[in-house]
This record gives C-alpha cells, sequence and structure tokens, in this order.
C-alpha cells in the first residue's frame, strides 16, 4: 500500500516535469495560430481566434526570398557535412582503434586537446584564411573541415566504440583474405551503425541548429540558412505578426525532432555504448 | 617490411586528420596568439604592438571585466543546476518503473534544439514582461519579473534555458546507473545503510567519472557559450548578459577590432585551461575508478 502511494507520487513528479520540459515547445506551436495580444497573454494552449495564415504568411518571408529558399539553402549546407563529417570520422577513428602507429599517443591526445579548444579562439584566423581562399559567402567553410575529420568529437566517439568491437572479428577477416580496408566495409562498419547513426543525429542537429558559423561566414541573404532567417525575422517584426515567425520556427524544428524520433532506437544504444556526451 | 606496411595503412586512415588538423585546427590557434599582439582588421594591415592589446584589456577595458565576470557567474550558475538536475531525474528513471522510455523520450527532447535560433525566439517570449510565464505567476499571486529587463535576473533566465536541456546529462547518467552493480546496494542495505546513505556512499562514487566527464563538457560549452545572449537580450540590460563570446564576435566582426579580438579570445583559452586543469587536478580527491584509477 504504502509502496503504491509512492509510485503514484513518483509518476506525478515525472509527469509534472514533463509538462514542464514541453509545454514551452507546444506552446510555440500554438502561437503560432494566435494572435499577437494572445500570444503574450494567455496561458492556453488553445487559441480564442484562430489565425490560419501563419505559416502561408510566415513562409512568403519579408524580403524577396521564400523560406523554401532558407530550407533548401540549409539542406545544402548541412547535409555534405553531415556525410563528410562521419566517413572521414570513420576512417580516422578505425585508423585509431585498431593500428599501432608511431606518434599515436600524441595524437591521440591531440584529439582530445581539440575537444576542449573553443572555437572563439580559432575563428578570427579561419575567417581570415577562408577569405583568402575566397570560400566566405560559400558552404565551403562548413563543408571542406568536415572532409577533413576536424569535428574531433565523432572521432572520439568513434574510436571508442570500435574499440568494444572484439578483435577476433577483425583476425577471422584477415584469415578469410579480408585486407584492412575490407575489415573495415565488412566488419567494422556494420558493426558500427548504432554509432554512426548517434554521429549522423549529432551532427545534423548542431550543424541545423549552428548560428554563430552562419552568421560570420554568410553573408548574402539569398544564401542564407534558416538560423539567419529566423534572425532577420525575429529583428525585423516589430510591427508584423508574431504568429509568422512563431510559424517559421515551429517548421525549422521539424527536421531534427523528425530524425531523432526516426532514429531514436539506433541512438539511445550508441550512446549507452560509447558513454559519452550529447 | 610486414610491420612497415602496416604502419604506412595506419597513416593513410588518420591522413585526413592529420591534414584537417594542421589546415583548421593547429594554424588557427597559432595565428590567433600571433594576431594577439598585433593591431589590424580586415582592411588595415597588420601592425605588431607587443603587449598593448593585453595591457589595455587589463587596465582600461571596463567591459571586458564585467563580461568576464558576467560569464563566469553564468557558467556557475548554469552548469552544476543542470547537472544536479540531470542526476536527480535520472536516478529516478532508474527505479525501474514502466514509460521509462516516454519519459527519457520527452525529458531529452530539448537538447535536440537546444541552442537553435527558434529556441532562443520561444525563451524571449516566454520571460518577457507580460509573458507566458509571468501570467502563470500572477495565478500563484507571485509579483511579475522583469526576466530578461532586470539586470540580476536576466543572467539566471538564461541559465534556466541551460538547465531546460539537462536531458543530454542524463542520458549519460541513466547509461552510467545501469552499469552500478545492484548487488553493491543490496549489500549495503542488508548492513543497514538507508537509502541515502546507499546513494551516498555506493552509488555516487561509482558515478564520479562521469560526473567529471560531464562537468569538463558542459563548462566548456557554457563558456562560450553565443546564441543566448546574442538573441535573447543582445548583452543588456547594462552588459549584464555580456557575455565572453558575445564580446569577442563584436570586437572582431562588428568593431573591426581583430588584433584586440584575438587577445581576448585568447584569455578565454587560458581561463578555460585553468577550469579544466583545476578539475583534472581536485579529479583524483573525488573521482573514483574502480579499477584503482590510472590517470
Amino acid at each position: 500500500m504504502k509502496r503504491k502511494r509512492r509510485l503514484t507520487i513518483t509518476y506525478m513528479m515525472l509527469s509534472l516535469i514533463g509538462i514542464v520540459m514541453i509545454y514551452p515547445l507546444l506552446w510555440m506551436v500554438s502561437a503560432s495560430f494566435k494572435t499577437n495580444r494572445e500570444i503574450f497573454s494567455s496561458l492556453s494552449l488553445i487559441p480564442t481566434e484562430i489565425l490560419w495564415n501563419g505559416y502561408s504568411k510566415g513562409w512568403q518571408g519579408s524580403g524577396q526570398y521564400t523560406f523554401a529558399t532558407y530550407f533548401s539553402n540549409t539542406f545544402y549546407m548541412v547535409l555534405p557535412t553531415v556525410l563528410l563529417t562521419v566517413v572521414s570520422s570513420l576512417l580516422v577513428a578505425y585508423g585509431f582503434a585498431r593500428f599501432r602507429f608511431r606518434g599515436k599517443n600524441i595524437m591521440f591526445t591531440l584529439v582530445i586537446a581539440s575537444l576542449m579548444l573553443p572555437t572563439e579562439v580559432i575563428i578570427i584566423p579561419r575567417y581570415m584564411l577562408f577569405n583568402k581562399l575566397g570560400w566566405l559567402n560559400t558552404y565551403l567553410p562548413f563543408i571542406i573541415p568536415a572532409a577533413f575529420a576536424t569535428y574531433s568529437f565523432f572521432i572520439f566517439m568513434l574510436i571508442q566504440f570500435i574499440r568494444g568491437i572484439p578483435r577476433e572479428l577483425d583476425e577471422a577477416a584477415r584469415i578469410d583474405g579480408c585486407g584492412p580496408w575490407g575489415t573495415l566495409i565488412n566488419i567494422i562498419l556494420p558493426l558500427c551503425k548504432p554509432a554512426l547513426v548517434s554521429c549522423v543525429i549529432f551532427q545534423f542537429v548542431w550543424r541545423w541548429n549552428d548560428f554563430l558559423n552562419p552568421l560570420i561566414y554568410i553573408s548574402s541573404v539569398k544564401k542564407y540558412p534558416m538560423s539567419l532567417a529566423l534572425r532577420m525575422a525575429l529583428d525585423v517584426t516589430d510591427t508584423i505578426n508574431w504568429n509568422q515567425t512563431m510559424a517559421m520556427s515551429v517548421l525549422a524544428m521539424v527536421p531534427p525532432i523528425l530524425l531523432f524520433f526516426l532514429c531514436q532506437k539506433y541512438f539511445v544504444e550508441g550512446v549507452a555504448s560509447t558513454g559519452i556526451k550529447g | 617490411m610486414k610491420k612497415n606496411d602496416h604502419q604506412a595503412v595506419a597513416y593513410l586512415f588518420i591522413m585526413p586528420w592529420i591534414i584537417g588538423f594542421l589546415v583548421f585546427q593547429l594554424y588557427p590557434f597559432i595565428a590567433s596568439l600571433i594576431y594577439s599582439f598585433t593591431d589590424f582588421s580586415l582592411l588595415k594591415s597588420m601592425k605588431f604592438i607587443g603587449l598593448r592589446n593585453y595591457i589595455q584589456m587589463f587596465t582600461r577595458d571596463r567591459v571586458f571585466f564585467k563580461s568576464l565576470w558576467a560569464t563566469i557567474k553564468y557558467v556557475i550558475i548554469a552548469v552544476p543546476g543542470k547537472l544536479v538536475f540531470a542526476l536527480l531525474i535520472a536516478m529516478i528513471l532508474n527505479m525501474k518503473l514502466r514509460w521509462i522510455n516516454f519519459f527519457r523520450t520527452i525529458y531529452y527532447l530539448p537538447s535536440i534544439l537546444g541552442g537553435s535560433v527558434a529556441i532562443s525566439i520561444l525563451w524571449k517570449f516566454l520571460f518577457s514582461k507580460t509573458g507566458t510565464v509571468n501570467t502563470l505567476l500572477a495565478h500563484f499571486y507571485i509579483p511579475a519579473q522583469d526576466w530578461l529587463g532586470n539586470p540580476n535576473l536576466a543572467l539566471v533566465t538564461m541559465g534556466l534555458l541551460v538547465v531546460w536541456q539537462f536531458g543530454s546529462s542524463m542520458v549519460l547518467f541513466l547509461a552510467a546507473l545501469k552499469n552500478v552493480p545492484s548487488e553493491l546496494c543490496e549489500a549495503a542495505r542488508v548492513d543497514g545503510a538507508g537509502r541515502i546513505r546507499t546513494f551516498f556512499n555506493i552509488t555516487l562514487p561509482l558515478l564520479t567519472p562521469t560526473i567529471f566527464f560531464n562537468l569538463i563538457m558542459q563548462m566548456i560549452n557554457a563558456f562560450k557559450e553565443f546564441n543566448a545572449p546574442f538573441l535573447i537580450t543582445k548583452g543588456g540590460p547594462l552588459n549584464s548578459t555580456y557575455l565572453y563570446g558575445m564580446m569577442v564576435y563584436e570586437n572582431a566582426f562588428l568593431h573591426s577590432k581583430m588584433g584586440y579580438a584575438s587577445a581576448q579570445s585568447w584569455i578565454l583559452f587560458l581561463l578555460i585551461l585553468i577550469f579544466t586543469a583545476f578539475t583534472f587536478k581536485s579529479s583524483p580527491y573525488w573521482t573514483f575508478y574502480e579499477d584503482g584509477g590510472e590517470y
């Protein structure tokens, strides 16, 4: 009896916290249908007067370009970056996890150390470098570093994961005639699936939400990703209807959430088995 | 011969990283140190001025100190808040209840959206003077607060945004809790330890490596926070939320003082280094490794 009551209290507490966690997101969805006055005053998630035009009007944007442009820009920027990050990080992680070579310890330490290097320190010289290369106002500052495995977090994550794969499997593959490359493709790659999916989710979400880097590297509105477009909407819509800004913010959150739900099973597996942060 | 082949293959695999590290990490890292001793911008050519940037920063720049202090306060508010909350919830979720996956998903959702512009917009609205949070408080007869306009409160409001994203740390704690052998806890119970003592004497020590890792990563993240101050408060009121990352950005790309901004970014780097080193150094006293610990 006592146990049952305690259980009920626990569930109530968990639900209450759940509501606090999820309410702001639901509020945003409902605000995209509300009038300006109601956005500010009402707690209710159901608008008294429903505005249906938030999405259609908001999609038109405030200037020359619609959100169709901003959305596809974001995909052009994010998808190659994610793909190249995963491929290059897997190659490098495989090298670190399965081979012995001179300087390995120092290099591994550098991978870890670069995890702690704040963006602020390297952003000015990088900007100068990309300026010299003529990469400003393109997506190359995002894509090319990804091809060279500069997101060390993922190298670290995959090294940890590959270390957990029994070496006997590699041996067996070698006896069957697989070289290092064959082993990677036939043994490591399939077994790494949960970790790779986690990498995809993390990198997609981080690049999708990234604001500082586009702010610095992308200058023409035509090439704006979602994050910059939303910020622009926030700045110019002092007199316009807020429900449009809210509607576009909701849309901006859809792809990360969708990806998360689609891959959730792998994701939990991947995080749990590598034991690192999210 | 065989061994050399092996080495060559290994270098082939890690080659992308070697190039990437040299070009996109090491070079910018060293260059920014050199920049910090110069006066330059995109339009001006580089001029070496020795330690002048640093001297100016520490003797004349009032905003620098204000920003530095605000950033340290922000880290101290946000990071422990997030970790304590994450651990607490992870403990509850670990009690083998039903619906765990459901709750875990709900709690994790804000972390997915984390620092996005959309969430900053959301926060700005929820915590505005006439916003939803104040409306809610009015139901409990709590007077309305100027969450983002009051210099004493604004930083806390931003800290809440970080705590709201506790899910990412919670997932890690959950994974670590699964590895705590239940026999140990049962043995402690048999010996007459209550729930609370079992937690402090058995569970918590076993979790310390995870806490340590989380602490460092979250600290670094908090030190370089940019989106929240830039989008929600623009650094105000009275520079109370003018966090370090925003100051560096404005000096470099708005005021075109790239040498000065580089010097400031190096101070940030040193600050993070000191905090991290301190955490590392103190860790033998409070982290516990089952295998006796190899540091």
